[in-house]
């Protein structure tokens, strides 16, 4: 088992997250799931070089990952509920009222 | 041999399970998809060596990330299918652009050779928790003490987002009841005859 394999793995996720985004543009949680993939797979990218170069930095910076992506979720979701609240819409479309 | 098989069996299911999240119809499969994501991810984390991080995949992602989206899924009463009707129409655009990133990042991939000594072995008495706990409170500690404080400003900031004062509707103060006295409550009054009580 190579390096590439798990690298090649990663491009996979991270290109499914892209597509995610695309193909559900207008539906907000969607999109914020294609996120927490595009970061696994940046996770993925970091667990595998850092196991394969024999340093453990890449695994500590994952935790950092973690960390943001988690707050990031908490605080996205906050918004979209409040949002909801407001609307009683989640598509992007029409979040539109700071536009000018 | 068996690790490779082992690898192949979970990578398949990874790439499987994202893209069931990110086209099932039904929104809580889609969150479901997503646990299965992370659950093989964690899989392939233990096969790289990485046990504590896979651990924390399973606790933070699985167990509070994953219900996080599934409590927002459920809580939201949003009609799916109008949010899907259209997005048939962004379906070549989304594979165009896929394709495009995926076979641009593989012959990176291929082409530039990164040196490295194979898997590295976990050293003798030294486990990957113990190592990653030695570096974590040294060399990365106040990074580590900056990644408390965005997570107390997330805590905060998500409270301060959803919170919202509601007008409480009347309720009955019973010791300010009983505390009333009857002469505080009742009051006798002596009316002129044809002027009426003011």
């Amino acid at each position: 088992m190579s390096l590439d394999h798990y690298l090649v793995l990663s491009a996979l996720l991270f290109t499914i997250g892209v597509f995610g985004i695309f193909l559900n543009r207008r539906n907000v949680i969607i999109i914020m799931m294609s996120i927490e993939l595009i970061l696994l797979s940046v996770n993925i990218n970091f667990v595998a070089f850092s196991s394969y170069m024999g340093n453990i930095d890449g695994q500590i910076m994952t935790f950092f990952v973690l960390t943001v992506a988690a707050a990031e979720a908490a605080i996205g979701l906050a918004i979209l509920v409040t949002f909801f609240r407001n609307r009683a819409t989640i598509d992007v479309e029409e979040i539109d009222t700071l536009k000018g | 041999m068996v690790a490779d098989i082992v690898f192949y069996l979970f990578a398949t299911i990874t790439v499987v399970a994202a893209l069931g999240v990110v086209s099932a119809k039904n929104q809580v499969h889609s969150v479901l998809f997503l646990v299965l994501t992370f659950f093989t991810t964690a899989a392939l984390f233990v096969l790289l060596g990485a046990e504590f991080l896979a651990a924390i995949l399973v606790m933070v992602y699985m167990g509070a990330v994953a219900i996080l989206f599934l409590f927002v899924v459920m809580m939201l009463d949003v009609e799916f299918s109008t949010l899907k009707e259209e997005a048939v129409q962004y379906l070549p655009l989304g594979i165009a652009v896929g394709v495009v990133i995926l076979i641009e990042m593989i012959v990176i991939i291929t082409q530039v050779h990164v040196e490295h000594d194979g898997m590295v072995a976990v050293a003798g008495e030294i486990t990957n928790t113990m190592e990653i706990g030695r570096i974590l409170y040294t060399k990365y500690l106040l990074p580590f003490e900056i990644a408390s404080i965005i997570l107390l400003v997330a805590l905060v900031g998500a409270i301060v987002l959803t919170y919202r004062v509601r007008k409480r509707p009347k309720q009955q103060n019973i010791p300010k009841q009983l505390a009333r006295t009857r002469a505080e409550a009742v009051e006798l009054k002596k009316v002129a005859s044809g002027e009426g009580a003011s």
